[in-house]
């Protein structure tokens, strides 16, 4: 196993130590870029993305490639263009549209909920939708209230939507590539505070595949499940447990729709333990499918309930001094883990 | 009701004293924000912010129209409007603080300043999001019979969004006492409305029948006595107004766009020699209103009031971890 630079394990097959490194923001780009040369029906569509080249300048250099017909700055209409991305995908086009912040994604509702998760179905399966949005999550940039959420439960409740969810610079281009392949439509949430995380991305094209989850430590006493920017926080906390002799495997599971509940379920029935982490609210947060899928499956295994740890269910607050206090971190995931092997 | 005012009489309907006043509120807003940029490259303020100045006559020249029980509600670019509406100065600077001594608490922020006191629905982080809720107090004011009126703020880049024209809409069926006042800074983040809205501006509104028209913005005298008008008219029953008061912001998007590769730096010294300030100043001076000494004067005492409500601020205390869970009920 190769070992990202912040520690974090990758599967070895895909993976060779000594690999050149770039960051979150550069693997999201080199796929769309890559996507786009290799398929002309790909085109990028949102607010400041060409010119600009996004406002997390994750698009930069992209409008020079490809030309503003292929990646357009649109009005700041979310409805408009999400309808405009189902409308493409239905005819022919790879859109991938382009939503600021994550909380921005409220105003495509009906466009996503309604209209690109329902239509292949609701035709027959004549239709489909091979669109992408992407979006972004996470607190902590003292940004409140408005854009701050992590919404990506709201999706993965919906049928006909699948959802991804990257940690790593290696997890984002791979599962960039094949939503934007995918022929319906994919939802991808990129943790903004991670777009500068370096980590080692092979120059060689590779994919991934929705619904395979990632083991990115193993472990024998205790499995914490992850997602996005809780990865970290998770790993954080594995090498506190380490310390004081609790042998932690964690597991991101890259997507929430398809779920990999076979790799979440086997390794809870190894470690009898599991915990599950997540930035959204913890309320009808994702945590409660995975904690539900984990005790469905590893019942008889397990000798402790299994436990979720979200955000805690208030809107962000702006004040650093409250903001720090609805994010889940390290030390708290570490107590939980000892109450749960204790 | 005429298109222009150019010979409108109400252009000088306030006396001296009341320009002055409203030569103070633009200072004072001119002035918290070159402090709030001071206070956010001086890495004491958290977050970043988006500042008005150069847009200081729309705020002042509509909120000098208005009563203390009228409502607005504003935008990410929102500290004109709430000190035009009568914010005070150091629960405006704690909030940008995150302190529990806040508009807020603590809790919004420079994007979500809210002060029912002043008549102040808040500040909105999201593009456009206020247009339903500026309507909404406009149908509240028609069902409780008051004589109230309703001001939505919001840039030219929320004319991309589907609500303002559902809300416009349902203002002139309804005759809804709401006046949509869309500042035309002619940017929205990075891009020129040249690439973001199509057609007219002024037709989007008219083509509801909404009475619409187009202002400088950098000219209080002219923001004032459109606003006086159609605020009137809202008042009595006349139904909503829409204004695109033309206008230009002299910073970045927010503090932290200082090198702005998407407008010339020719485009810049242009608006900048309409300042609304100077403009202002000018026309006191030479219509003999006030002399030097007098916009002098103004100007310290207004940095001295500035200077008092950061200090205040700055030694104000962080909520308590308690607060985090206040006002959650669901
Ligand atoms: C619905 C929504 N989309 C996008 C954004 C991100 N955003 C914040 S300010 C802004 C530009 C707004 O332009 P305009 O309305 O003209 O106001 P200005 O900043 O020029 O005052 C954008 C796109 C947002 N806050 N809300
Ligand atoms: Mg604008």
């Amino acid at each position: 196993m190769s070992t990202l630079e912040n520690g974090i394990h990758c599967s070895p097959a895909i993976h060779a130590p000594g690999e050149r490194q770039i960051t979150f923001g550069q693997a999201i780009r080199e796929a769309i870029a890559e996507e786009m040369a290799r398929d002309e029906r790909v085109f990028v569509i949102g607010e400041d993305v060409a010119a600009a080249g996004s406002v997390f300048k994750v698009l930069v250099g992209l409008l020079d490639e490809f030309g503003p017909e292929r990646v357009i700055d649109s009005p700041i209409s979310e409805a408009g263009i999400a309808g405009i991305g189902v409308g493409a995908a239905i005819t022919g086009m790879r859109p991938i549209v382009d939503i600021m912040f994550g909380d921005f994604t409220t105003l495509v509702m009906d466009q996503l909920v309604n209209q690109a998760a329902k239509t292949h179905y609701m035709s027959g399966g004549k239709l489909t939708v091979p669109m992408v949005l992407r979006t972004t999550l996470g607190a902590s940039r003292r940004s409140a209230a408005q854009h701050s959420q992590s919404l990506h439960a709201l999706f993965s409740h919906i049928p006909g939507l699948k959802v991804a969810l990257p940690a790593t610079p290696f997890d984002a281009k791979g599962l960039m590539k094949s939503a934007i392949r995918d022929e319906n439509p994919v939802v991808i949430f990129e943790d903004k505070m991670l777009y500068q995380e370096q980590g080692p991305v092979p120059e060689e094209e590779y994919t991934l595949p929705l619904g395979q989850a990632d083991v990115k430590r193993t472990g024998d006493d205790i499995t914490i499940v992850a997602t996005s920017s809780m990865v970290y926080v998770a790993l954080e906390a594995v090498e506190k447990l380490d310390s004081i002799g609790i042998s932690a495997e964690l597991i991101d599971p890259r997507t929430t729709t398809p779920l990999d509940t076979d790799t979440l379920v086997q390794s809870a029935r190894k470690t009898s333990r599991a915990l599950v982490l997540d930035e959204g609210y913890r309320q009808y947060g994702v945590t409660g499918e995975i904690a539900s899928v984990i005790a469905d499956g590893a019942f008889y295994y397990l000798d402790a309930p299994v436990k979720r740890i979200g955000a805690m269910n208030v809107p962000v607050p702006f004040s650093p001094a409250m903001e720090d206090l609805t994010i889940p971190n390290a030390d708290y995931v570490v107590e939980t883990a000892k109450s749960l092997c204790g | 009701m005429s298109e222009t005012n150019d010979t409108n009489p109400s252009l000088n309907e306030l006396d001296a004293e009341h320009w002055l006043q409203a030569y103070e509120q633009m200072v004072k807003i001119r002035t918290f924000e070159e402090t709030a940029n001071e206070l956010y490259t001086s890495a004491r303020m958290p977050g970043i912010t988006h500042l008005y100045i150069g847009e200081e006559a729309i705020a002042v020249g509509v909120c000098e129209a208005l009563r203390q029980d009228d409502y607005i509600t504003s935008t990410h670019r929102g500290h004109g409007h709430c000190l035009a509406k009568g914010a005070a100065l150091d629960k405006m600077f704690a909030e940008l603080l995150g302190k529990e001594a806040g508009y807020c608490r603590g809790k919004g922020g420079s994007m979500h300043i809210a002060d029912q006191e002043t008549g102040n629905l808040g500040a909105n982080g999201i593009v456009g999001g206020s247009a339903g809720i500026a309507t909404g107090a406009g149908m509240s004011i028609k069902l409780r019979g008051t004589d109230q009126v309703s001001v939505c703020f919001f840039g030219d880049g929320a004319l991309g969004q589907g609500l303002l024209y559902e809300s416009m809409n349902m203002a002139q069926l309804w005759k809804l006492p709401v006046i949509y006042v869309c500042e035309n800074n002619q940017y929205g983040e990075y891009t020129h409305n040249s690439k973001a809205a199509a057609g007219s501006m002024v037709g989007r509104a008219s083509g509801f029948g909404v009475h619409a028209q187009a202002i400088d913005g950098q000219d209080i005298r002219t923001v004032h006595a459109t606003a006086r008008l159609v605020i009137d008219r809202a008042r009595k029953g006349g139904g909503p107004a829409f204004l695109v008061c033309n206008t230009y912001r002299f910073r970045g998007h927010h503090v932290g766009d200082i090198d702005r590769p998407y407008r010339t730096r020719e485009e810049e010294e242009e608006w900048a020699k309409r300042d609304p300030l100077t403009l202002l100043e000018d026309w006191l001076l030479k219509s003999k209103q006030a002399e030097e000494h007098v916009l002098e004067r103004i100007q310290q005492e207004v940095k001295t009031a500035v200077d008092d409500a950061v200090a205040f601020a700055e030694e104000a205390s962080f909520p308590s971890e308690s607060e985090v869970d206040n006002h959650v009920y669901a």
